[in-house]
């Protein structure tokens, strides 16, 4: 007892805020290897989001609704600014562009099945529309890209509504990268480039640049397809405020703001985690951008970007949103990540929940 | 002949008359007069029928053209066919930006020059140039010919995958990845048929051939300074 009273107090090993044990992995990885991570989803990193709002629910001064009686519409029609066949959803919540590479074809044919199910669209992606999202999806926007993967006029013409993706909430501004091991023959030939080489999505359009040629742009696909179908304009959140003025001002039948928590199939860590804004914070600029220009409720506002629950999607709406996409949350209702493939996920070196390195795989696909 | 005023008119009866016709229409000649350098005239077309556009026009004209020969009396805007499945589209002046930008098949003939970047992005189409290319032309390109008759200018075919270049007079520079490379006997098939089919005189064994050096194919720490 003596000795132990002669010893001064010590303090308790303190972890660095800064320099914490995944930083620290991530600096000895970078190290070995002299190269940027690239991994799969959107930001992981905490940032504010709808867990921080709560409804107010009625009381004295607001009626409800009986619940489970009486009747709740919940659809909601995009693209009545210009387009003669504007999309009509059963319910607000739509299925967000994910590319086909990224996702198998049975994957892509379940969406489209479910949506359906559900009364709502699904989206294309990188890579051009597959006759599976085409044949199982009753509405299908099909989406126009930079890279251009796949993209041809005899599919614009089957498309339900066009997006213009201009950026994603995962990487603003930045192309995509599509591994090689995701590249399988029907991948390499829809997108016409070799099997097996790690495939860059270009970051920019390679015929537009700015506002201005964008409105000439959506000019040219309503021209291609008779001013029928809906314009839709995606961009990831960084300047959400005047990003949605210029979509309007280009003739944006629909704006997209898609923020940072939306996922990506791979693209540089760095990237996802300190680029673009989070989801809650780009929501009311984007609205007030519609309210000032007059349109609000005119030109639709779809939301994405971390989108989990019913709860997410009311605040959403509720903050000015017309509707809201989902994508991993699909993913995740399509078995991603689920518990039950923890053995597998564990001889890949990780476990459910975390598992973000999917272009490292190769899957089988049809 | 069928003939249509297009600032009397209007862009979208041209491009609804364009695009109703079918494969066995008898209206198979258009003229289009007072062009005016509108954008997205005669865009989308999917038939065999010959287009001629009297004068200049602005952005994306014959964009995304199928089986369709459009003839442009005049010089063209930003994005000239760009993403064409197949047919012809034939530019008697000079074409903008992005001329041929992500085209899957067909031909574009150039008769003068073209600005920068001129088949970004191809993918399969072949363009021929008579006169010379701007900067940053075949950025990114997948697949197809791109045939200059005359000087190519600052970083020619960078990041290319497997669309074959060809060019008459002087490159300013390459692109990153993109080399010199052999014209082999085959070669010089495509490029005889290509300038036959483009109403060039040049010959072929003038020509020098410019390839991918597929050395960014995979993405390597080896290669950073390229990047």
């Amino acid at each position: 007892m003596k000795d132990m009273d002669d010893q001064p107090p010590r303090t308790l090993p303190i972890q660095s805020a800064t320099f914490t044990n995944p930083i620290n992995a991530e600096i000895r990885r970078a190290a070995a290897t002299g190269i940027y991570d690239i991994r799969g989803g959107g930001a992981k990193r905490k940032v504010p989001h709808f867990d921080d709002l709560l409804f107010l629910g009625a009381s004295v001064s607001r009626y409800p609704l009986e619940g489970y009686r009486e009747r709740c519409d919940t659809s909601v029609t995009l693209g009545t600014r210009f387009a003669k066949k504007p999309i009509e959803l059963d319910i607000p919540i739509t299925i967000a562009g994910m590319s086909f590479g990224a996702l198998s074809g049975p994957a892509k044919e379940a969406l489209g099945r479910g949506a359906s199910a559900a009364g709502t669209s699904t989206t294309t992606g990188d890579g051009g529309m597959t006759p599976e999202e085409r044949g199982h999806s009753s509405k299908l926007v099909y989406q126009y890209l930079p890279s251009r993967y796949g993209m041809n006029p005899n599919d614009l013409r089957k498309a339900d509504a066009i997006e213009i993706v201009v950026g994603q909430g995962a990487k603003p501004g930045g192309g995509g990268m599509l591994l090689g091991q995701k590249i399988s023959d029907r991948v390499a030939e829809m997108r016409t480039l070799p099997k097996g080489i790690d495939q860059r999505s270009a970051c920019r359009h390679p015929d537009w640049t700015g506002p201005d040629d964008l409105e000439i742009k959506i000019l040219e696909l309503r021209e291609i397809t008779g001013w029928q179908v809906p314009i839709y304009v995606k961009v990831g959140a960084t300047r959400p405020y005047y990003d949605t003025a210029l979509a309007v001002k280009a003739g944006a039948d629909v704006v997209v703001m898609d923020g940072m928590q939306g996922g990506t199939a791979a693209t540089q860590d760095v990237f996802i985690e300190h680029v673009g804004l989070p989801t809650l914070s780009c929501i009311r600029p984007a609205v007030q951008a519609l309210q000032d220009l007059g349109v609000h409720r005119e030109v639709q506002l779809v939301i994405s970007g971390g989108i989990r629950t019913g709860a997410d999607a009311a605040k959403a709406l509720a903050l000015g949103a017309d509707a809201v996409a989902i994508g991993t949350a699909a993913l995740v209702a399509l078995g991603d990540n689920d518990p039950k493939w923890e053995a597998e996920y564990q001889k890949l070196g990780t476990t459910t929940g975390a598992y973000d390195d999917w272009h490292e795989v190769k899957t089988r696909r049809a | 002949m069928q003939t249509y005023d297009l600032e009397a008119d209007g862009l979208r009866g041209l491009n609804s008359a364009l695009q109703a016709q079918q494969n066995a229409t008898n209206q198979t000649s258009w003229e289009v007069v007072n062009p005016k350098g509108s954008h997205a005239i005669a865009v989308g077309l999917d038939a065999p029928i010959e287009v001629t556009i009297k004068g200049s026009t602005g952005y994306y004209c014959a964009g995304m053209n199928q089986q369709a020969t459009v003839k442009v009396e005049g010089s063209v805007g930003p994005g000239v066919a760009e993403n064409m499945m197949s047919g012809q589209v034939i530019v008697d002046g000079d074409a903008s930006q992005y001329a041929g930008a992500t085209g899957h098949g067909g031909l574009l003939v150039i008769k003068g020059n073209a600005s920068s970047r001129c088949g970004i992005s191809m993918k399969g189409i072949d363009i021929v140039v008579h006169g010379n290319i701007g900067h940053m032309s075949a950025f990114m390109a997948q697949d197809g010919n791109l045939v200059v008759c005359g000087d190519a200018g600052d970083a020619l075919g960078d990041s290319l995958y497997e669309a074959r270049l060809f060019v008459r007079g002087s490159v300013k520079s390459l692109g990153a990845d993109c080399i010199e490379k052999e014209m082999r006997p085959e070669h010089i098939e495509i490029l005889k048929d290509l300038l036959d089919r483009a109403g060039s005189d040049a010959k072929p064994e003038e020509f020098k051939r410019y390839g991918s050096a597929r050395q960014l194919y995979n993405f390597d720490v080896d290669n950073a300074a390229a990047y």
